[in-house]
């Protein structure tokens, strides 16, 4: 065997040209493989965690039916008790924050608006939310029962308030009651999503549970895990937490924000799409090379079949030589590929644009990507060439076992 | 080059082709798939983005708006227009308009029994609104508004849903009045209308102007007048026009209306150079290969058009002749496969609807369609051709540095 692989080594070199052709084009296509799976993932992982962190968590428990019709009336009793229960219960849990949600009228002097209104545990929320760390003017609620509002940035904007103004709020309480009360704003929040911005206040838990006439009822408990990935023990550990309470249900993110996870999955789909139609351009592009390296020489393989070599020898030389070969190209690009999203995972990639346009799609963030660094995403792209191309090798191979040694000598 | 010796070059490049016709037909297959797989991609970005533009426009924006200075940035009653005068009339009626319409569009809260929600209250000219926004379109339940002063009020479906509402069931609208106090007045729900995307079914709720107007005590006034025109191009000096008729007023065209989107289609046909450049790269390192590998059999034959007095820039020629040839019947198979999968195959659009949450999430429609621009088709061959034979160059020139001697006497 040592003698083979000296031999197709040295083939390699004989025609120096051809092999820097071929071993560049595969080289080149690995590098742009290596580094496209892994900004595509890096991708998502974005959008999961700027989407979820912002407001909906990980999880939620939820009385049934909230989440398809959040009704007021549709409340956890006794919620505080279950989240301190919760807190302690599972190391899987990062963050666990109450909340009541309600829609008011929001009026200043001159102007009103619709508003979704959220009484929150100040001390928990920013566990679960990155809105407490988004307050661009004045601050975040200061207690639970602190009579205080803190606001969106364009309704804000629109109701003309400032940090300090007093607010009115006008809504329906959980006995069906009219909930009214007056508070001052201490704080406006700038998240980058248009929705939040614009549609979004709150006060804490215990005044919205006065002003609402909600008891000690709210209506989510949101939990964080550590990481996306980790979902399944998530759910899993709130699972067994809450099983004693036969009332509430727990919800994953999946089912919090339907549209994500499809919309991951038409983007990979149609990715995959694409990456595979690159591959094919890649491959017929490689396959010539290939191709002419072997039957270019069908005099030296007849002269070889002369000589006494089996023809199954030869073809072992010629896929000796082709892997020999795709490796050689491959190292080359997964080395400069590697190093390529190793510096864009560092520093991130920024589209001219995007960031504009993700802010559209409610995804602010998304406009710096930084690849995710696994195994898997960078050896999937270098893994379809060498079986491509070593397939690929096989069409000419298989011409070697027709060939009579006397005719392939006589060929030019 | 004389023009006599083109036909030659065409002849001897086309019989070079297929001394080898299994290689020919392996790059052609790549530059076939190359060119096919541009024309797709360009079909599918510019449809997604000539879509959104599409929904945008259809979506009460319209080729273009007028509206009182203010009201963009602060969309309040106070902030309101007069109804267009004589001679704003004038050019809103003449030939460039294909439809206008005054609206008012007024922030307000619906109330049902059990539920409230914040909407944006849009008094319509029913007759008018046909073809230029969704809303002249049929509603999907119940009736549409029949006139300006009609009682009823139309809302989403989904919007429906969400107050625990029915058509024939009344609903609450509250808003503030011309004098700042809370108007209210309950409407009957006559109609639901549909649209593609969730937030606009829960956005809006349409009542007839004259209706909406006496419910704000707003008089004659409304809040913007919406147009669309027939001409893209037209488009910048009806809107200068407008503003000529109007100097008090603030006449904008969608390019100004909604940035977003323009920056968008920016950013798509930017990304689509790099996109065109990404394919031709792993095509064009298969068409210099081969290429290269083709002189390279030649040496002798080469060196023998030497050595008999063919000028170096003839052989350079000659594989560029080939180069061309090849080009030109890959470009013509992928255009042709090109127009078959958008404009036949995929005639009817992509439907996604399985994804419909997904691709509520992109702001895109559920069925994606192909747009085919001959502009697109033009840059993609011709970038094709130039890179193409500038790829070609390096074996092209190599071959004509061959030795004649040297060149012939190689085996």
């Amino acid at each position: 065997m040592g003698t083979v692989l000296r031999l197709a080594w040295r083939n390699l070199w004989r025609n120096r040209r051809r092999t820097w052709l071929t071993a560049g084009a595969i080289a080149f296509s690995t590098i742009l493989l290596v580094g496209w799976v892994p900004i595509q993932f890096g991708a998502y992982d974005i959008m999961i965690n700027a989407t979820l962190r912002v407001f909906p968590g990980h999880a939620q428990v939820q009385r049934p039916g909230y989440q398809g019709k959040p009704k007021i009336r549709n409340a956890i009793d006794d919620a505080e008790t279950l989240a301190n229960s919760l807190r302690n219960g599972s190391k899987h849990f990062t963050g666990v924050a109450v909340r009541a949600q309600g829609f008011v009228l929001l009026s200043s002097g001159s102007r009103s608006y619709g508003a979704q209104i959220v009484g929150v545990e100040p001390e928990y929320e920013g566990d679960t939310s990155s809105i407490p760390g988004l307050i661009k003017e004045g601050r975040y609620l200061s207690s639970i029962d602190a009579q205080e509002l803190v606001i969106g940035s364009a309704l804000a904007r629109n109701l003309k308030l400032k940090v300090g103004d007093e607010v009115t709020l006008l809504g329906g309480g959980k006995d069906g009651s009219v909930a009214a009360a007056i508070l001052p704003v201490v704080g406006i929040f700038d998240s980058g999503s248009r929705e939040l911005d614009r549609f979004f206040s709150e006060i804490p838990l215990h005044t919205f549970q006065d002003i609402f006439t909600m008891g000690d009822s709210a209506h989510t408990i949101t939990i964080m895990g550590k990481s996306v990935e980790d979902q399944a023990q998530l759910l899993t550990a709130l699972n067994d937490a809450i099983r004693d309470r036969g009332d509430v249900v727990v919800l994953g993110w999946e089912e919090l924000v339907p549209g994500m996870k499809e919309a991951i999955q038409i983007d990979k789909v149609s990715g995959f799409i694409f990456l595979g139609i690159l591959i094919a351009i890649v491959v017929f592009s490689i396959l010539n090379t290939f191709l002419m390296s072997i039957l270019e020489r069908t005099r030296e393989f007849g002269l070889m079949l002369a000589l006494g070599s089996r023809p199954k020898r030869i073809a072992g030389l010629m896929m000796l030589e082709s892997a020999l070969l795709t490796l050689i190209g491959l190292s080359i690009g997964f080395i400069i590929g590697t190093a390529l999203v190793y510096w864009a995972h560092v520093s991130g990639i920024q589209f001219p644009g995007a960031e504009d346009i993700m802010e559209q799609f409610n995804m602010p963030e998304m406009g710096r990507i930084y690849p995710q660094m696994k195994l898997f995403n960078f050896l999937l792209g270098p893994i379809t060439i060498f079986v491509a191309t070593n397939l690929a090798a096989w069409v000419p191979i298989l011409r070697i076992r027709k060939l009579e040694p006397i005719e392939a000598m006589r060929t030019i | 080059m004389t023009g006599q010796s083109l036909p030659l070059l065409a002849t001897l490049g086309w019989r070079n082709l297929w001394r080898h016709p299994r290689r020919t037909l392996v790059i052609l297959f790549a530059i076939v798939l190359g060119v096919w797989f541009m024309i797709f991609s360009a079909a599918l970005m510019i449809g997604i983005v000539e879509q959104q533009l599409q929904d945008t426009i259809f979506n009460l924006t319209g080729h273009a708006q007028i509206h009182n200075p203010k009201f963009r940035d602060d969309p309040a009653i106070e902030h309101s227009m007069p109804a267009p005068n004589q001679a704003l009339l004038e050019v809103l009626n003449s030939r460039d308009v294909v439809q206008w319409s005054a609206r008012v569009r007024l922030p307000a809260v619906a109330m049902s029994v059990r539920e409230s929600r914040g909407v944006m209250l849009v008094g319509i000219d029913p007759q008018r609104e046909r073809g230029l926004s969704f809303i002249g379109e049929p509603v999907v339940e119940g009736r549409a508004l029949e006139s300006i002063s009609d009682n009823g009020i139309i809302i989403g479906r989904r919007m429906a849903e969400k107050l625990e509402t029915r058509i024939g069931q009344r609903i609450v609208i509250m808003s503030q009045d011309r004098d700042k106090e809370v108007a209210d007045r309950g409407f009957r729900i006559v109609g639901l209308f549909q649209a593609e995307l969730e937030a606009t079914e829960t956005a809006y709720v349409f009542a007839g102007l004259a209706t909406t107007q006496k419910l704000l005590g707003m008089g004659s006034d409304i809040s913007e007048i919406s147009l669309v025109t027939n001409s893209r191009e037209g488009l910048d000096p009806l809107v200068a026009r407008l503003s000529n008729a109007a100097p008090e007023l603030e006449s904008m065209s969608w390019q100004e209306l909604e940035p977003l989107v323009v920056t968008a289609m920016e950013f798509y046909e930017a990304f689509m150079v790099y996109w065109y450049l990404i394919i031709f790269a792993a095509m064009g390192i298969g068409l210099t290969n081969t290429m290269l590998m083709s002189v390279f059999e030649r040496t002798r034959e080469i060196g023998l058009f030497q050595a008999l007095g063919m000028r170096p820039r003839f052989i350079v020629g000659q594989v560029l002749m080939e180069t061309l040839i090849l080009l030109v019947i890959g470009i013509t198979i992928g255009n042709l496969a090109g127009w078959l999968t958008t404009d036949v195959l995929l005639a009817s659009g992509i439907d996604l609807s399985a994804f419909a949450q997904g691709t509520e999430q992109f702001n895109m429609a559920s069925t994606m369609y192909l747009t085919l621009r001959p502009n697109d088709l033009l840059q993609i061959n011709a970038l094709v051709i130039a890179l193409g034979l500038l790829a070609s160059l390096y074996p092209a020139v190599k071959a004509a540095r061959y030795v004649p001697v040297e060149a012939i006497t190689r085996t």
